[in-house]
């Protein structure tokens, strides 16, 4: 099967300092993919760059599109970069408030990426936010609450349906349960594990918790220091880690 | 007229600079437009850009009609009025039907307009994706790509509060098919009299330094849902000096003990009518 896409050298530097330093990978479709590492090892800075948030200091990223033919990420235009963002990929922000728009209330929230879609039809705009908010275990009732009476589980929950509901290819996620306690992060990351397969979405998840990726990535790569150390099946490295960094990162999860 | 002032108070530099940005304004139909603007002997929010926009386009041989909320007799409308006829010495006029020129805050007369004649209006806020996207760099990019899915966030929060769009001011138009637009705060009953109407509207915002234009005969669409379409302000009454039934109307508390009458709120419009009654 041919990839999604395809990253290639690619490097972000902030000035002298450097974001991320030569990555490489592919990414297939219905994929998930995991980036791990300490924090500051240019684990975000990786998925902003790919996700062309960012502009990249040097190397490519490829992106094959619904119609099968291949972009290249550094050259679109900005009118394109938007259109990419709106109808095929999506992006789940860390902290839920960076991704919502907290003075609508969450039906809004729901339905702002179908508006921008162009559906213009108000009860069916509803009833697909109705569904949505289901899907996620938010109360149907709540979706003319503002995000703000939500709590942060539910903000979190709520940027997913946000962000699925127009049924994008490529999900870009940036430690979607960090920041959450342990029993709702468990309920979330289930969530997108069955999301993720139902709708056979490929994505890239950036996460500094192990247990994440164990649970949902197929493959990992392993960060330290903006450059990849370690890449391959997951299982393989948090069972079998090579680089001496990664056996230190599996070997200080704590195990009880 | 006050001698010591260059005719319509702006000299004739600050008069080209603002009717190039007007030019500009009409060749790109919604569009705004940034221009340099002046301070006025009037204070932000009374209508320096209208006042600016009228004083680049009046001519010695204009008839100028100031109308504020559709009244000819308020405070806005009177100073204004009387400001030009000092600084320019030109005729004014409160009929409609005899201007060349009307600026308006809020409202459009009801007595149609035809294509001699220009209209003005004072904008408090140029952007219509202000309150959702503070910033204007973001705004002037939604702008350019014609990215305006933003918009119907607002009217769908308007249905899910109030079961209906509760926006009844302001009312955001697409104009030309292309450029979302303020139509400045007039009440959302006179969002029809913008649709290919023959007489040339103008916008100027003082504050915000930006104008922006409607043509004669430019389609001039109000957004809505599919299920949920534009409807204008209907009232169970009529003006009770006039009679009106489809005009917008006012409603007048009379005395300390919550009496009230609905009247039109376009004096000259009323006016006319209660004359040609008696006649």
């Amino acid at each position: 099967m041919s990839a999604l896409l395809q990253v290639r050298g690619l490097s972000r530097h902030y000035g002298q300092r450097i974001g991320c330093e030569d990555v490489s990978f592919d990414l297939h479709p219905g994929e998930l993919l995991c980036v791990v590492g300490e924090s500051g090892s240019g684990k975000s800075t990786l998925l902003s760059t790919v996700a062309a948030q960012l502009a990249p200091s040097a190397g490519t990223v490829r992106y094959r599109q619904r119609d099968g033919e291949w972009l290249e990420l550094g050259t679109l235009s900005e009118a394109d970069r938007r259109r990419l963002a709106r109808e095929e990929w999506g992006f789940v922000t860390q902290n839920p408030r960076d991704g919502l728009r907290l003075n609508v209330s969450a039906g809004a929230n729901v339905a702002e990426r179908l508006m921008a879609l162009g559906m213009r039809n108000y009860s069916q705009l509803r009833g697909i936010a109705r569904s949505w908010l289901e899907r996620v275990e938010i109360d149907a009732a709540r979706i003319d609450d503002a995000p703000t009476s939500f709590s942060g589980g539910m903000q979190q929950r709520l940027q997913i349906a946000r962000t699925l509901v127009t049924q994008p290819r490529l999900v870009f996620m940036d430690e979607p349960t960090a920041g959450l306690d342990v029993s709702v992060q468990a309920r979330i990351l289930d969530l997108l594990r069955g999301l993720v397969n139902e709708l056979g979405l490929a994505a890239v998840m950036v996460t500094h918790d192990l247990a994440v990726a164990r649970l949902l990535a197929a493959r990992t790569i392993v960060m330290q220091g903006g450059r990849v150390v370690e890449t391959g099946l997951t299982d393989q490295i948090l069972d079998d880690p090579q680089h001496p960094y990664t056996q230190l990162l599996v070997s200080s999860v704590l195990t009880t | 007229m006050t001698p010591s002032y260059n005719f319509a108070f702006l000299d004739e530099d600050t008069k080209r600079m603002l009717r190039r940005a007007l030019l500009k304004a009409v060749a790109i139909p919604g569009y705004q437009v940034p221009f340099g603007s002046r301070e006025m002997p009037l204070p932000y929010g009374w209508g320096t850009g209208g006042i600016q926009v009228t004083a680049a386009l009046l001519g010695r041989d204009d008839i100028l009609k100031v109308i504020d909320q559709g009244a000819d007799d308020t405070t806005n409308a009177v100073n204004i009025r009387r400001f030009f006829a000092r600084v320019a010495g030109v005729e004014t006029t409160e009929h409609t039907v005899d201007a060349s020129l009307i600026q308006t805050r809020h409202r459009i007369p009801e007595t149609p307009l035809r294509e001699d004649q220009i209209l003005v209006f004072q904008v408090p806020e140029p952007e219509p994706l202000r309150t959702l996207e503070p910033r204007e760099a973001e705004t002037r990019t939604l702008h350019a790509l014609a990215d305006y899915g933003l918009m119907h966030v607002k009217l769908y929060e308007d249905i899910a509060q109030y079961g209906h769009i509760a926006t009844s001011y302001d009312y955001p138009v697409l104009v030309d098919d292309r450029f979302l637009t303020s139509p400045s705060p007039i009440p959302k009953f006179d969002n029809p009299k913008l649709d290919r109407s023959p007489a040339l509207m103008l916008f100027g915002a003082g504050r915000e330094k930006r104008l922006y234009a409607i043509p004669p005969y430019t389609k001039v669409e109000s957004l809505a849902f599919d299920d949920h379409p534009f409807e204008i302000q209907r009232w169970e009454h009529r003006c009770e000096l006039c009679g009106s039934a489809e005009s917008y109307l006012d409603e007048v508390i009379v005395d300390d003990r919550g009496s009230r009458m609905f009247v039109c709120s376009d004096t000259d419009f009323c006016g006319d009518r209660r004359a040609e009654a008696q006649a």
